[in-house]
């Protein structure tokens, strides 16, 4: 890697170019139409390339659709087995390495959130075909631990044998009666990252689940949480706070949920969704299916957090929630304020860049505004066009070769459950009064301009970055982790929050304003020189005392 | 509970496996690709096997993992992925410039059958490879063995790099196996003390375990440089350490090359250390130095200090077939009785040794390759054990049965110190007493009643 150079004062185009001088000419004109300056505009943002196919041997940090699905959207609910089908690794390797946190483990519900289960194929199971050991597998996990439901998950050979993953859950669903057995077709190599298995992982949860459930949620004020996994404990903090103001959080997607909390999302008032890029698909569902509207929240950040509640409020719109929640906020905002003061004068001014899967990105910006820190450049690993340049995008969104396959479902208003939770004039009421359904602005108008978004970063983008703007502060995953501390640059994890959480909600927020005060203001970075490297020059000899 | 449906009776499973005791091969591959000099690993699948092997060495490490991938797309796995491999070929060596691209396969491009040399062969015809830069590759296909297979296989691939006919090089090679940054850095020291000229690879020590400088160089001046690997051809002879690690690296070389070999155990714990010494010795002809004689003394002299605690207690054992073959030895000979011992890799053999090896006890000993920890915990519930050894995923088992524990094996990730104090060697007994002591005290400090609380122990 090239000698550190530092630009005294950076421009955006400058950094474009040094970032795509490197690459052979075919990849430069793909990354440029990756890489975009911002130019913050009212109602329109320019537009950058994402969710293409990674290039090969650039170093991405992309993982694969089984990730998305098995990893992200199925690993956190505690009661339902998830028996991964395929050789041993891509089990292994999502077994407890997500922070999803359950509190199944502290009651008599079942939990197996801490077992990874598998078919271990071997290469006879390759050559012979692997149906009859998946059969034997889901037998075997059916009498060992009498589950409500088994998941099943495919992973790159299953596709490319022709094992039918599906007919093999169907049987065995009906010989059970009492376990419910569903399959997700989620092949590593479909798609071009996760994202394909947030959508196949959607897909499945709703045709084989939501809707299903037998209790009947009578709350007084019902939503669903979409896109929340209670990484580090987030979704606590957050159905804490949703207690407090009398909101009762029926189902959380997926984040220490259940299979009946996915059963009974049919019942909401209102799904309001947090990720947007991994649980839209639900969302639109929900909607089309039974009637429930769906809006964008994010409770990462104190102020988004206070906003996210008013406007659910807004939606019930009865004065004692609405009364509740301002006395909730009123509360909750003390604190929150004190640790803010405390650490402003040491986050105040200093820089961050952010690039996280598909939506932290964006999230985390609200909680670094808070700090007085300003993000330099931002960006998805697998976001669309969409979780950039916001929803209105959609319609011109064309879904290339590599995407094509990954199942689209239609859904038709229930003919018993559909129930439109609003009619059409109160929306519009509601949408008059500034609330918006079905939508999301994306991350590039919450940016200042002139900075730099860029999708599917790559190592050696990252390393460029990091050398020509000098961040305070990077934050991404722990495969980019080290190489920027190497670099003498303190980096946050986004994913796993370096074992810290929760840093959603108010505590959430009190949480994060100290550990990045405590990472951009460690003594360890002052250390990297020793006091003979300071000062090599030999200008005295040693006076003994 | 954490595993609170883990039953204490044990029904045989022939399909489903639950909490493996083993990954896949292309991991191991990856890691022994990082102990050559210059070297990015490269994984010919689809991307999400690379994030998934480099997020866990780093979680292993806290270093930097450098890797790239073919990244397939479905296209790719139906119709192959050469264009896929020569794009990243280009890619790699015009961004990256390493010295040398280390290609091991993932399940996909195994069961599509793409075949790396062909490959290889048109990426040298297409001048995408620099002058001087150096193509290995391995198949490792996940559904074949464990992780430790992809790590003999990779090996297996550095050993194919020799050429025979070479003027003989005066040196010994040694293979060390899947074994840490610093024991390798341990295995380099005892050689050196004993005297003996050696060639060692892979040897990722100053690769996994480097320094903090505000400089950040993913080729770090560490790891076994090619031309000596090339070499390797020319040596005397090779000590392999670890039959499933190092064997088939150290027979391929005999084989091509005509350089004998003699496998040996890992050199964890006291006889096994004294094996590798004694060969040493004897094939470099030299004499064994002070130095070592009493470092083997205070490893000795420990034991016997401490034999007390050691005396009569239950180990359950859980990790690789090398590691485990040389770590119940150790525990044998210091009077402690390894009772569960479970690899997930396959082999016999595994078993076989085993049962020599605790013979002496006079007692059944549960042993399984092919097993799971869902197997060891269930074996520990009916019989329960004063003492568990193994990877991080063990803590779940010792919380639940709160059992005294000893992280050691692959992979650790909730605790530092493997990658920079050694297991292996005389020194490295000394480490495993120390904490193995360390363990087994706490306990009885936490559970004497007050009346029985000492000062002394």
């Amino acid at each position: 890697m090239a000698k550190a150079q530092k630009l005294v004062q950076w421009e955006p185009n400058d950094v474009k170019d040094k970032l795509l001088a490197k690459y052979p000419p075919k990849v430069a004109r793909k990354r440029a139409k990756q890489i975009m300056i911002n130019e913050a505009l009212e109602n329109t943002t320019p537009t950058i390339e994402a969710n293409v196919r990674t290039i090969p041997g650039i170093i991405t940090m992309r993982g694969c659709t089984y990730a998305g699905c098995k990893g992200v959207i199925m690993g956190p609910t505690s009661d339902i087995v998830n028996l991964v089908h395929g050789p041993i690794g891509c089990s292994f390797y999502a077994w407890l390495t997500r922070r999803n946190q359950t509190d199944a483990i502290n009651d008599s519900n079942a939990n197996f959130i801490t077992y990874a289960m598998s078919t271990d194929m071997q290469d006879s199971d390759i050559i012979f075909g692997g149906e009859k050991k998946l059969a034997a597998a889901i037998q075997e996990a059916y009498d060992l631990f009498h589950p409500k439901a088994i998941a099943i998950f495919a992973t790159c050979p299953v596709g490319l044998i022709g094992d039918d993953i599906h007919a093999v859950a169907k049987r065995m669903k009906e010989q059970f009666g009492d376990c419910n057995v569903f399959a997700f077709s989620c092949e590593g190599y479909k798609g071009v990252s996760q994202s394909a298995g947030h959508h196949i992982a959607n897909n499945q949860v709703f045709t084989h689940v939501v809707g299903k459930s037998e209790t009947e949620k009578t709350d007084k004020y019902k939503i669903n949480l979409l896109g929340e996994y209670n990484i580090g404990g987030d979704g606590f903090e957050i159905d804490r706070i949703l207690e407090k103001c009398g909101i009762k959080n029926i189902s959380t997607f997926s984040g220490n949920a259940t299979y009946d909390k996915f059963a009974s999302a049919n019942q909401a008032d209102l799904s309001c969704v947090m990720c947007h890029r991994s649980i839209n698909y639900v969302a639109d569902m929900l909607e089309t299916k039974y009637g429930i509207p769906w809006i964008k929240v994010n409770f990462i950040g104190a102020e988004a957090t206070a906003k996210s509640l008013r406007k659910i409020a807004q939606y019930f719109g009865e004065k004692e929630l609405i009364d509740r929640v301002e006395a909730v906020i009123a509360e909750e905002m003390p604190a929150v304020k004190a640790a803010q003061a405390e650490v402003y004068p040491r986050t105040n001014g200093k820089t961050a860049m952010l690039f996280v899967g598909g939506s932290r990105a964006h999230h985390y910006q609200e909680l670094f505004n808070e700090m007085g820190m300003k993000t330099l450049s931002a960006g998805y690993e697998f976001g669309h066009r969409d979780d950039y340049e916001g929803r209105h995008v959609i319609p011109t969104l064309k879904v290339d070769a590599d995407s094509r396959n990954i199942e689209e479902i239609e859904v038709e208003p229930d003919p018993v459950l559909y129930k439109p939770r609003k009619s059409a004039e109160e929306i519009a009421a509601l949408v008059k009064d500034g609330l918006e359904f079905k939508d999301y602005e994306g991350l590039n108008p919450a940016m200042e301009k002139g900075t730099l978004i860029i999708d599917d970063l790559n190592q050696y983008e990252a390393e460029k970055l990091v050398e020509l703007m000098k961040p305070d502060l990077f934050c991404a995953g722990i495969k980019e982790k080290f190489s920027i501390q190497k670099l003498g640059v303190p980096m946050k994890q986004l994913h796993s929050y370096d074992s810290g959480g929760p840093y959603a909600g108010f505590q959430g927020a009190v949480n994060f304003y100290r550990e990045i005060d405590r990472l951009v203001n460690s003594k360890v970075w002052s250390y990297m020189k020793a006091p003979w490297q300071e000062n090599p020059e030999l200008s005295a000899t040693y006076v003994w005392e | 509970m954490l595993l609170r449906h883990t039953p204490q009776e044990i029904t045989e499973r022939k399909a489903l496996m639950i909490n493996p005791a083993k990954t896949c091969q292309p991991i191991g591959a990856m890691y022994a690709a990082l102990g050559i000099k210059g070297c990015l690993p490269h994984s010919h699948g689809s991307q999400g096997c690379c994030a998934y092997h480099r997020s866990t060495l780093t979680r292993h490490y806290k270093e930097p993992i450098s890797a790239a991938t073919s990244s397939f797309t479905e296209g790719a796995s139906v119709f192959g992925g050469q264009a896929n491999l020569l794009q990243a070929i280009d890619n790699i060596f015009t961004v990256y410039e390493p010295e040398v691209i280390a290609v091991h396969t993932t399940c996909l491009s195994e069961t599509i059958g793409d075949d790396l040399p062909q490959i290889f062969d048109k990426a040298i015809k297409e001048k995408k490879v620099p002058e001087g830069k150096t193509l290995i590759g391995a198949p490792t296909p996940s559904y074949v063995g464990s992780h430790v297979t992809g790590f003999s296989n990779m090996v297996k691939a550095m050993a194919n790099l020799a050429a025979p006919g070479g003027k003989k090089n005066g040196k010994i090679n040694i293979i060390p196996g899947w074994v840490e940054p610093s024991d390798m850095e341990e295995i380099k020291k005892i050689a050196a003390m004993v005297g003996v000229d050696i060639n060692m690879f892979p040897d990722t020590s100053g690769v996994l375990n480097g320094p903090l400088t505000g400089e950040y160089k993913m080729f770090p001046e560490a790891g076994t440089p090619v031309a000596d690997i090339k070499d390797s051809g020319n040596a005397l002879g090779t000590l392999a350490l670890g039959e499933w690690c190092s064997a088939d690296a150290a027979r391929l070389l005999d084989t091509k090359c005509k350089v004998p070999c003699s496998v040996l155990d890992m050199p964890f714990g006291l006889k096994a250390t004294d094996r590798f010494v004694d060969a040493l010795r004897t094939v470099a002809g030299t004499s064994v130095p002070d130095e070592i004689m009493v470092e083997r003394g205070k490893l000795v002299d420990m034991i016997s200090d401490m034999h007390q605690y050691f005396y009569g207690k239950k180990v359950a054992l859980v990790g690789d077939p090398d590691q485990l073959i040389a770590m119940t030895e150790f525990l044998v000979s210091i009077d402690m009785m390894p009772i569960h011992i479970v690899t997930g890799t396959p082999g016999k053999r595994l078993e076989e040794r085993i049962m020599e090896i605790t013979a002496g006890m006079g007692r059944p000993v549960n042993v399984r390759a092919k097993g799971d920890m869902f197997l060891l915990h269930q074996w520990i519930k009916n019989e329960p054990v004063d003492l568990l050894i193994g990877n991080t995923y063990c803590k779940y088992i010792a919380r639940d049965e709160d059992v005294p524990y000893v992280r050691w094996g692959f992979p650790i990730l909730d605790r530092q110190g493997h990658q920079h104090f050694p297991t292996v060697g005389y020194k490295g007994g000394l480490r495993l007493l120390e904490q193995i002591l360390g363990v087994l005290l706490d306990r009885k400090d936490r559970d004497d009643p007050e009346s029985k609380f000492e000062l002394v122990l």
